[in-house]
């Protein structure tokens, strides 16, 4: 019997080519390869997709929800970004 | 499914933990309030990840024990396309419970732990799981009532405040349609074909009908945690509002078929379009839920002997992959 278990890794997709890859979920697996093949029969039994990545998701590094509102204030007081912030004058086109 | 609220009594996990502050929850409420989907790392109370957990988990055993009653026609199928079809249901099956775990633990649980309660008989699972297959009409009453109850009850939860639990279910429901489609199929093959094929079919409706209901769960007014559930956002429509939505639209499909419910009461109401029912035997629900179903042995003996025959697998697996490791390092 063995006691181990076997790493998580998440699962991202490609379901055409010209998208980038998303993130559909994740699997246990032994091994890498092993994880892509898991990964093929759970996420993509339907043909979702072209291209698989798999990643130990001992490995991602993520931002702390917690944090959230401090982590992301930098880009909050910069509306000058977007091009709504611009007033363009009348009769001024293709701008 | 399978999203019964099975353990209604004794359950603490209303309770709010007391390091919980009055502050907190009330954002946490607010959050759920203005529609914006929980994620796994997000502050929860423990009393929301208590309930998802145990939905969750039960949800994901009840597609794993789901494959049995099917698996038990795998090998006698009526023809090559009926068993391909059947085999790509119960694997679909098995991808959903996987969904479901990763779902669940995402919440702090792992598979293992989950695994290990269902093996001890910890855990439960769906009532409708212990009932047995005893024709090939079974099949296609399993596919039309069972997983149509299935879709009646998962696609509100499409829309559950959790996200990974949502996630996983806009996934599983748009696999289930085929489900439904290819029981149906199997009905409308068999009533259009001799007496005796007929009376299979209505055999296995007359079987699986009170069972099917009852697999929405508990009557409104005895479901403790409904509320609770609702107020978080967990649960959209209560299980006697499910159960009725599935009655309603189920019995013109029985109509068609040229089957009756084996239910006397079951005539729609002119005044407000639905259809009545009969009592549901609440005493057959609690017996078969409690381990005293038909299958409920043969199930869980069933999954523990796949469980230990897979030992060896896991086991050379594991080894395969440590050498991997160690070339790689070298």
């Amino acid at each position: 019997m063995t006691n181990k278990e076997w790493p998580l890794y998440e699962v991202f997709i490609r379901s055409k080519s010209g998208l980038s890859h998303r993130h559909a979920g994740s699997i246990h697996a032994a091994d890498d390869q092993l994880a892509l093949d898991a990964a093929r029969d759970t996420y993509t039994r339907r043909n979702e997709g072209v291209s698989i990545w798999v990643v130990r998701s001992s490995e991602i590094v993520a931002s702390d929800p917690a944090e959230t509102a401090a982590f992301f204030e930098p880009a909050a007081d910069k509306i000058y970004r977007h091009p709504t912030f611009y007033e363009m004058p009348e009769g001024v086109e293709n701008l | 499914m399978y999203t019964q609220g099975l353990d209604q009594k004794g359950q603490p996990e209303g309770e709010r933990d007391a390091r919980e502050t009055p502050q907190q929850l009330a954002a946490f409420q607010r959050r759920i309030d203005a529609e914006e989907k929980i994620e796994a790392k997000d502050w929860m109370p423990e009393a929301y990840r208590r309930t998802l957990i145990r939905q969750i988990s039960q949800h994901a055993h009840s597609e794993i024990i789901g494959m049995q009653p099917e698996g038990n026609w795998l090998t006698r199928a009526p023809s090559l396309q009926r068993k391909a079809i059947l085999l790509a249901k119960i694997q679909d099956e098995a991808g959903h419970g996987l969904y479901l775990y990763s779902a669940a633990e995402t919440l702090g649980v792992s598979r293992e732990q989950m695994v290990a309660d269902l093996l001890a008989g910890k855990a439960k699972y769906s009532s409708i799981f212990n009932y047995p297959t005893l024709t090939w009409a079974d099949i296609g009453a399993v596919g039309w009532l069972v997983d149509g109850a299935a879709i009646m009850n998962q696609i509100p939860l499409c829309r559950c405040s959790y996200g990974p639990y949502s996630r996983a279910m806009v996934r599983i429901c748009k696999e289930e349609s085929f489900h439904q489609r290819q029981g149906y199929d199997i009905l409308v093959k068999l009533c259009a074909g001799t007496k005796a094929q007929k009376a299979m079919a209505q055999d296995a409706l007359n079987r699986w009908w009170w069972p099917s209901l009852m697999m929405f769960g508990p009557s409104d007014k005895d479901s403790m945690h409904s509320a609770q559930s609702m107020a978080w956002k967990i649960k959209r429509f209560s299980n006697d509002e499910l159960r009725q939505k599935f009655i309603d639209v189920t019995v013109p499909q029985a109509d068609f078929l040229g089957l009756k419910v084996p239910d006397e009461a079951c005539v729609v109401d002119d005044e407000t379009g639905h259809y009545a029912h009969g009592d549901i035997d609440w005493q057959e629900f609690i017996d078969v839920i409690s381990g005293n179903g038909p299958c409920n042995e043969q199930r869980l003996a069933n999954r523990r002997k796949a469980h230990d025959d897979g030992d060896w697998v896991r086991e050379a697996a594991h080894a395969y992959a440590g050498k991997i490791a160690a070339r790689a390092a070298a």
